[in-house]
């Protein structure tokens, strides 16, 4: 699998990367050589294999339904970039006209 | 010898080494203070909390620390305090831990080399001119070279076990849901676990006892027994230990590793172990799981790394999307796009079940392929790494290469096993070395919940051989 420079800019959007110029290049060589790697799997008959998600068989542990203490809002703001009244600030959602 | 005295001397001892190693990121000698000022008074009240009272010890930099700057070595946590500690680092300080700083590792976890940490690289104690390998070599190298006690660190893939070997430490990693990963900084959340490194293997023991449990906080940890150390002097007479014949014969095992290995197998047939043959047939599609599960995992994880509720933010931005785009841009180093966009990848829509399925599915048969090796052994041992310490640069080139370095440990990462990784001697490296050779580490892979066993085998081979963790002297 060769993975093109349209499909790492597309993959990077999804991801919200950012890359710069140029880079689509460096990372679809890369990436393609990681996934021919990864191709062997192919190999594998896996049909009846039911997949791991995780390994420990600890199922849906509950506990009491009790109010607790959590962060307060001073602390859960302290590290944010730019608050204002108690929320963090964003930009502007819409995006501008292309 | 004081708590405080033993500080001091702790601190002149990172002074004098740390310029050449790099081993820290930032130090807290206030912090330590206070915690050894307070341990102090708790031996001189009868008080004190256990072996652990007064002793110093650092934290890898993905460990939560109350206050103090955490970045996991990237520059989109610049400036990020934590509001609170992981639950690890709590438990440590309720034994009364001196807390000396946090450790350098590779971004995020992500890496084999602690060269991908967005600050510096950190050097192997052992040969400055060589990486102390990775995630967690900083927390690695520190405690080679004298530079902290003990030292806790991460493992996804090897990243505890693969450094402690390239240093000549022991590190462990435990079972997952062994240790609560709340407060950790996640990198990929069904196969990180937290595990310590030390110079023995009674030590590794001890601060594995102290940081386990269940803890409401991360509904992955288990409630079961938790007992590191009354077994662990029991010797290995009768033991079957297993090597599986696809470890030893893996690509790129240099020669001198593979010895050191046979003569640390051969010291555990002395001390009466039976050394059995177990085959682990899925072993060389183990890598291809793991580069797909870990990079799907870190791929959602670092989503919430956006800008907005903490860390790096470009100021410059006009829209949410370009906040987004620009802190990304600026905050990630190169290997931690390769994951989030490998795993995107996977993820994508027309690709999940080629990739992240057929990963999910492979996983199975690596566990299944363990499940049925420990029917016939009590645990497995091979070298933790293929290779001693490799020079800094000569991989950070070629990303397959590097990831090689894992390929003996991330399998007990994909089926949640226990291991510990023990110095058992030393190897030149192919291109020639004139000094005494570099550490080799023997890894110790046991089954679920089963870190005695690891332990007990660890702790008889270090008996027998006579090969302990050495400080490296670099002052």
């Amino acid at each position: 699998m060769t993975l093109s420079r349209d499909q790492v800019r597309h993959v990077a959007m999804l991801a919200r990367l950012g890359l710069e110029t140029g880079e689509e290049e460096y990372y679809a060589e890369q990436l393609s050589g990681i996934l021919a790697h990864i191709e062997r799997m192919a190999e594998l008959d896996t049909e009846a294999i039911p997949p791991t998600a995780q390994v420990v068989s600890v199922s849906n542990p509950l506990r009491e339904d009790e109010p607790h203490h959590g962060l307060d809002q001073e602390q859960a703001l302290a590290n944010a970039p730019a608050t204002a009244d108690g929320y963090f600030v964003v930009k502007a959602i819409q995006e501008p006209e292309p | 010898m004081s708590p405080v005295e033993l500080l001091d001397q702790q601190l002149a001892d990172i002074e004098a080494a740390d310029p050449r190693v790099h081993a820290y990121l930032r130090l807290t000698p206030q912090l330590a203070r206070a915690q050894a000022l307070a341990s102090d008074r708790r031996y001189g009240e009868g008080e004190e909390r256990g072996p652990l009272d007064g002793i110093p010890m650092a934290l890898k930099d993905v460990l939560s620390l109350h206050g103090v700057e955490t970045t996991a070595g990237s520059k989109i946590l610049t400036g990020y305090r934590p509001p609170y500690d992981a639950t690890a680092v709590g438990r440590l300080k309720d034994f009364g831990a001196v807390i000396l700083g946090m450790t350098n590792c590779d971004e995020f976890a992500m890496g084999s080399s602690t060269e991908n940490s967005s600050f510096f690289p950190t050097r192997n104690p052992w040969d400055l001119e060589r990486v102390p390998g990775g995630s967690s070599g900083g927390s690695a190298a520190a405690v080679a070279a004298g530079e902290a006690v003990y030292a806790l660190g991460t493992d996804t893939g090897g990243s505890i076990r693969q450094p402690a070997a390239l240093c000549g430490v022991v590190g462990m990693k435990p079972t997952y849901g062994r240790v609560s990963r709340y407060g950790l900084i996640a990198f990929a959340s069904s196969l990180d676990q937290i595990g310590p490194f030390t110079r023995s293997v009674a030590d590794a023991a001890e601060v594995l006892q102290a940081i386990s449990g269940r803890d409401d906080r991360d509904a992955t940890s288990s409630d079961r027994p938790v007992d590191m150390l009354s077994g662990l002097e029991a010797g290995v007479r009768g033991l079957r230990v297993g090597i599986p014949r696809e470890y030893t014969g893996v690509e790129g095992m240099e020669a001198g590793v593979r010895a050191v290995f046979e003569a640390a197998a051969a010291a555990l047939e002395r001390a009466g172990a039976e050394l059995v043959e177990v085959s682990l047939p899925h072993t060389d599609y183990g890598l291809a799981s793991y580069y797909i599960v870990a990079p799907a995992e870190c791929s959602s994880n670092l989503a919430r790394f956006d800008g907005i509720k903490y860390g790096l933010s470009d100021p410059t931005a006009e829209t949410l999307l370009e906040t987004y785009l620009r802190t990304r841009r600026q905050g990630f180093g190169a290997e931690v796009r390769r994951r989030v966009m490998l795993g995107t990848y996977a993820l994508s829509t027309g690709y999940y079940d080629a990739y992240y399925l057929k990963a999910q599915k492979v996983r199975t048969l690596i566990a299944q392929d363990f499940a049925t090796a420990f029917e016939n052994c009590d645990a497995i041992i091979s070298p933790t790494s293929p290779v001693v310490a490799f020079p800094l640069g000569a991989k950070t080139g070629d990303p397959l290469a590097m990831y090689l370095n894992d390929v003996l440990t991330l399998g007990a990462n994909l089926a949640g096993l226990p291991g510990i990784s023990v110095p058992c001697g030393r190897s030149a490296p192919p291109a020639g070395h004139e000094a005494k050779g570099l550490p080799v580490g023997l890894q110790v892979l046991a089954p679920q919940w089963r870190e005695d066993m690891a332990l007990r085998v660890a702790r008889g081979y270090e008996e027998a051989s006579g090969v302990v963790a050495e400080v490296a002297r670099v002052g």
